[in-house]
């Protein structure tokens, strides 16, 4: 190898960045996590001005299980998102495999767990329909899972029959969203969540120093472990001091964690990103579009199935409206809100549950203060309507600077 | 600096769309160590006899002979196999993902033990080797780290241009490498190109500009109405030879080479 000789080497690694560029990741939306955090902590502190009931233990767990079923829906929608495509049949989705659920363990007697398992599929079958419709017809994902929403809203009032509403009496069911961890427990899964987090990041740290890219310092790494380890402490003492932590917040935590592994260190999902950012790119490079779009789809029908039977179990009972009304469109605000872009390539799965906490949390402390329907529905679009524009924002800055 | 056996050889290749011959019986060749200028008006016949070589198009008539022996190229993957890469004008990037992302799209290095299950990326081991390959060709790049969105055009070149080589090619074919580029980002790129020539590849360069091609190119071949119409040294000759070769002054009419398209 020649010509390496005096010439300036090709990278300073891990440059910390000066203020101006952090001003400008904020501005182009890089930053918007952090945005969104802010902007959380504002709405906990006009609620809790307003009523201050709401910062206390017994709502904020309320607030968790409120916003399990809409953050595990939310999560596959985030890998549609990053694709640039949109899936409106989510909602649909869940209200029938929880009815597919119901019907299996109540009405014909099949096992819990097999009756949660089929519901999943049915998710999952109806992705990877729609994904193949979709990609192989050239349809716009818009028209798809449009026509998928009737569809499928159709097919839940035929699976649930004549009575139109099915109670779920099935402990293993009805448990998913009702089961609270004593004490002990809720710190044993603390400790092993601080020890793994810790564990994660210093093994990666460990490995960039073995090949020789060192320039990142340790303290940033610090501080994000004991950033982790204080939010998850103070979690678990809140939720411990009602009535502990509930299995519900955990289903949800483990989606969210697994899943923004799966797009943020797997191949597949730094494939989900190539194609939301330049698809023709990522066909020359060899990558299988088709497949990949199949497969987010396929994802988004799952997670929508697993929202859908989480669901039913706090409602304990599935009914004509099932995963209907607003459930749908919290779901894409959720993400979109808390920084996932609408346009593609740009986004992390954890806004799921960022944005479930935020509109959980406004529709939460409406209801404390006991605002009328009405009210909630226009904040709610207000709130949403906000997001899309900050969006639209970063993205016009990102192009103004000659980014796409 | 023409060495004597080609490493790329085409010979007498045609090629027709329908009613439109865009390569008729084109001769070519490319050695190892050799910057080759390609030149020839819009509907030449440039890009036709690049995709060519790249896969994209299979031949009608004619050879490709690789390294002395006669080779079929028919996929995109057959002329990679061969250690032949190609850098497009749109340069086929994400610009949502960083520079070792862009680099090893489609290539991604997994790590070994329990977590090659889940194909995880060995992020570590792509960085290292994207730094190597980067600091080897003399690119600068703010941070490995940056989105390839918010790099210049010259440095988006440089990126795209390292990225074909990550499977060590002995030929590079670049369409329109200095076309939207400043003064000073097309001085990298031809630096750029000069460095792949030391490192002995094979490097053929698709340009309008004929200023970068005297300046980078050993040879210059031309390209009219799909024909090989003029084959000149560098260094031996002028502007307005490989002008009167591009325009065919002094034979058939101008305008049909327009006519001709399908670029």
């Amino acid at each position: 190898m020649s010509a390496a000789e005096g010439a300036a080497p090709a990278a300073p690694e891990g440059e910390t960045s000066t203020a101006s560029e952090t001003v400008r990741r904020f501005v182009q939306g890089d930053l918007a996590s952090l945005r969104v955090v802010l902007g959380l902590a504002v709405i906990w502190a006009i609620f809790q001005f307003e009523n201050d009931r709401f910062l206390s233990a017994e709502n904020l767990t309320n607030l968790m299980l409120q916003i399990t079923a809409v953050g595990l829906i939310s999560i596959g929608i985030v890998f549609v998102l990053l694709l640039g495509e949109i899936d409106l049949s989510v909602g649909a989705v869940s209200g029938l495999a929880a009815a597919v659920m119901a019907v299996l363990n109540v009405k014909h007697g099949w096992s819990p767990y097999l009756a949660i398992l089929a519901a999943i599929l049915v998710g999952t079958v109806i992705g990877v329909l729609q994904g193949s419709v979709f990609s192989r017809f050239g349809v716009p994902s818009f028209v798809v899972t449009l026509a998928g929403l009737l569809a499928w809203q159709g097919a839940l009032l035929q699976v649930l029959g004549s009575t139109g509403s099915i109670n779920l009496n099935d402990p293993k069911i009805t448990g998913l969203a009702n089961t609270f961890y004593s004490d002990t427990v809720g710190w044993a899964f603390a400790v092993v969540v601080i020890v793994a987090y810790a564990g994660i990041v210093l093994a990666g740290y460990r490995s960039r120093v073995a090949h020789g890219l060192t320039g990142e310092s340790l303290t940033p790494l610090a501080i994000r472990i004991a950033l982790v380890a204080l939010i998850t402490i103070v979690a678990v003492a809140v939720l411990n001091s009602d009535r502990g932590v509930p299995l519900a917040l955990l289903i949800l935590l483990a989606f969210v964690v697994g899943l923004e592994y799966v797009a943020r260190r797997t191949r597949f999902g730094r494939h989900v990103y190539a194609v939301g950012g330049n698809a023709e790119a990522a066909r020359r490079a060899g990558i299988g579009v088709n497949k990949i779009r199949i497969a987010v789809f396929a994802l988004a029908g799952t997670m929508a199935a697993i929202g859908g039977i989480l669901a039913a179990s706090r409602l304990l009972a599935v009914n004509q409206s099932s995963g209907g009304s607003e459930l749908l469109l919290l779901a894409i605000a959720g993400p979109v809100i808390a920084g996932t872009s609408l346009f593609g390539g740009r986004g992390a799965v954890w806004t799921a549950l960022l944005g479930a906490l935020v509109i959980g949390s406004i529709a939460n402390g409406m209801d404390l203060l006991a605002l009328s329907s009405a009210v909630k529905f226009m904040v709610t679009g207000g709130v949403l309507l906000l997001a899309v524009i900050v969006d639209a924002i970063a993205r016009q800055q990102r192009q103004a600077a000659g980014r796409v | 600096m023409t060495t004597s056996t080609a490493l790329l050889e085409i010979d007498g290749v045609s090629k027709k769309f329908g009613p439109v011959q865009a390569l008729d019986r084109a001769d070519f060749t490319v050695g190892a160590g050799e910057v080759v200028g390609l030149v020839g008006d819009n509907g030449a016949g440039k890009s036709t006899l690049v995709k060519t070589i790249a896969g994209i198009h299979s031949p009608d008539t004619g050879a490709i002979r690789f390294g002395g022996e006669q080779v079929s190229i028919t996929r995109p993957q057959d002329a990679t196999a061969l250690g032949i890469a190609t850098v497009y004008q749109d340069l086929a990037l994400c610009d949502n993902l960083d520079v070792v992302a862009n680099i090893f799209l489609g290539q991604e290095v997994v790590t070994g033990g329990p977590a090659r299950a889940t194909r995880q990326l060995d992020e570590a081991k792509m960085e290292h080797r994207a730094g190597d390959l980067l600091s080897n060709l003399a690119v600068t790049i703010p941070s490995m780290r940056t989105e390839v969105g918010t790099l210049s055009g010259g440095q988006r070149q440089q990126v795209a241009v390292a990225r074909s080589l990550l499977g060590e090619p002995k030929v590079v074919l670049l369409d329109e490498p200095t076309a939207a580029l400043g003064v000073p980002q097309t001085k990298q790129v031809l630096e750029l190109i000069g460095r792949l020539r030391e490192r002995g590849m094979g490097v053929v360069v698709i340009s309008h500009n004929l200023a970068n091609i005297f300046e980078i190119a050993d040879r210059i071949v031309v390209l009219r109405l799909g024909r090989t119409a003029g084959e000149f040294q560098a260094e031996a000759t002028t502007e307005e030879h490989v002008v009167a070769a591009i325009t065919g002054v002094g034979g058939n009419d101008e305008k049909k080479d327009e006519e001709e398209g399908a670029g």
